[in-house]
């Protein structure tokens, strides 16, 4: 699967508060509607600067904070097609291969707000298409792979009916 | 080669020896769901084919994080977990029972040695009576209660072993800021914390459990502690069922094993917008509040609650100050009412709120306004946290909070208490 999209760029410690504010989430389902309030906290005209495709590229310790599942999703409602992050908050990684996010962990120092983005998870490849550079993502667990490959967890599960490692 | 407090309990609910790095599936002893993450669980669970939850009487869902409900959305989520637990056979603890980080282990869902899933990032409190537990999300909750199992990657250890004797004033909650501000916000990721020394022993169970609560604050999948005296005691009078806790072995492997002496240790303060953004509370003394808040999972409980009423007995909460005071559980409240401790905080000016997580998620019972101060013993201080993006949030002690409470400023409880 490859992927392309422009560059949103954020710092460290981006948490799941700052991703779609608690006094949102617990009123509604409606991934849509949570969208309209993505990183509302940290920057309010988030949602209008997304196109579809688009990445989140972040810094450290992405997704931390609380367990919220509204997170990866509310980022997939959005439009957005991946995160790459240098490191992830673990509950956030895992929720958002659970929901079908890609999740990518690789040096995000290089990359700049607007720059377009090649992403091709089969070969754990990143292109920056504007400054020509390229950087290698860590590989995920099998498990996790095989995951995300159907889709998520739910339709794993649906085709499984159990973990397989 | 020893095994850590991790190693030893993911291996036995995975059937097979399974070390740091390693991934296995394992049972799970407990699943926890609460109302903001439920409702995504229980349409996952019917999205995979679920009819039936495996082991219902390991399951416990609670409405907590915006209880009584504020808004009609909230209150169509909380009929939908009702309904789900009714027609699973499922325990549900409904409005006014608590957070569900006091109420699982004060009703006795979780013993030393058991591997517990909540989908709560907090959940790592239990760790406090020598139980693996972690949070997860709406996802996994709905795999765990589909297949009782889980797939884990068997985490690194990291043990501190926490020396000295804390001064008068100074409490768990001191110790929890001050290593948070010491490993900082992702200085744990993927590892589980292990707890040991003297402090550890000396603090009541009650106090273990806001350590543990805060482990997730350093990115930490778990915050494991050993099942000594005062936990065996502890869970002796809540859990029916038989459990094997589990020891460190001498030689168990661990990526780093830090010594802090907290004899010294001040009062501490994390300021905003960082949980990780700790200092003494002397740096922040003067600071003016217009709401303090005592509660939550990480400092709701009952000792909590008494700490705050000795200093508050008897006097007035600043004018300029509105002190929220959410007990954590049914429980908590009944004891506090018996002690007269709610009795002491209300007549000092607080405002009493239904046992659950009150205003620490912002979703009401205390949304601060534009450029307002808050101090709290709550674990998380983020920008829009408490639900307004404009406010500040300072995190401490009951103690601290309690007598910055009655200054109209942030002050050191030590004064408050000579």
């Amino acid at each position: 699967m490859i992927l392309k999209g422009r560059a949103h760029v954020f710092g460290d410690d981006i948490n799941t508060d700052y991703i779609i504010s608690g006094k949102y989430k617990f009123k509604t389902l409606d991934m849509k509607e949570l969208a309209l309030h993505l990183m509302e906290d940290i920057d309010p005209d988030f949602h209008k600067k997304v196109r579809p495709g688009d990445f989140i590229v972040a810094g450290r310790n992405f997704g931390c904070g609380s367990s919220r599942e509204q997170a990866p999703l509310v980022i997939k409602a959005a439009g957005i097609s991946a995160v790459l992050a240098a490191s992830f908050a673990r509950i956030f990684f895992r929720n958002a291969i659970n929901k079908g996010l890609p999740v990518v962990e690789c040096d995000t120092s290089a990359i700049r707000t607007g720059d377009e983005l090649e992403v091709d998870l089969e070969r754990g490849l990143v292109r920056n298409l504007t400054t020509g550079g390229q950087v290698e993502m860590k590989p995920l667990p099998g498990v996790m792979m095989d995951i995300l490959k159907e889709g998520g967890l739910t339709e794993y599960l649906r085709k499984y009916g159990e973990f397989r490692l | 080669m020893g095994m850590t407090i991790a190693e030893k309990i993911i291996s036995r609910h995975a059937g097979r020896e399974a070390r740091a790095g390693e991934l296995v599936v394992a049972e799970v002893d407990f699943i926890m769901g609460q109302d903001g993450t439920t409702p995504l669980a229980i349409q996952a669970f019917r999205e995979m084919g679920g009819v039936k939850v495996s082991h219902p009487e390991r399951v416990a869902l609670v409405i907590d994080h915006s209880a009584p409900s504020p808004v009609e959305g909230t209150s169509n989520l909380h009929a939908l977990m009702r309904e789900f637990a009714s027609s699973q056979g499922v325990r549900l603890y409904d409005v006014g029972w608590g957070v569900c980080h006091c109420l699982l282990p004060e009703q006795g869902h979780v013993a030393p040695g058991d591997l517990v899933v909540g989908a709560d990032s907090h959940t790592t409190t239990y760790g406090a009576i020598n139980a693996f537990s972690t949070g997860v999300g709406s996802t996994d909750l709905a795999a765990a209660m589909l297949t009782g199992k889980l797939w884990f990657k068997v985490p690194a250890s990291m043990r501190l072993e926490l020396r000295g004797k804390l001064q008068p004033g100074v409490y768990s909650k001191d110790v929890a800021l001050f290593i948070t501000g010491e490993l900082t916000a992702d200085g744990a990721t993927y590892l589980a914390l292990e707890y040991g020394g003297e402090v550890i022993s000396d603090l009541s169970v009650e106090a273990r459990f806001t350590i543990s609560n805060m482990a997730v604050e350093v990115g930490a999948k778990a915050g494991l502690m050993e099942a000594d005296a005062k936990v065996l005691d502890y869970v002796a009078r809540r859990v029916k069922r038989p459990f094997e806790p589990a020891e460190p072995d001498p030689d168990a492997e661990y990526v780093e094993i830090r010594e802090y002496d907290l004899s010294d240790l001040p009062p501490m303060v994390a300021v905003p917008h960082r949980v990780d953004h700790v200092k003494p509370v002397e740096e922040v003394e003067g600071t003016e509040i217009h709401q303090a808040v005592l509660g939550t999972c990480t400092n709701g409980r009952l000792e909590d609650l008494e700490v705050a009423a000795e200093i508050l007995a008897g006097k007035s909460v600043h004018p300029g100050v509105r002190l929220i005071v959410a007990p954590a559980s049914r429980e908590v409240l009944l004891e506090g009412m018996r002690k007269g401790v709610i009795q002491a905080l209300v007549e000092a000016g607080g405002a009493l709120v239904t046992p659950g997580c009150g205003p620490c998620v912002g979703t009401h019972n205390g949304v601060p306004a534009d450029g307002e101060v808050v101090i709290s013993t709550a674990n998380r201080n983020f920008k829009g946290r408490m639900g307004n993006a404009n406010a500040f949030i300072y995190l401490a002690s009951p103690a601290t909070v309690a007598a910055s409470a009655l200054e109209g400023k942030i002050t050191d409880p030590r004064k408050a208490m000579r």
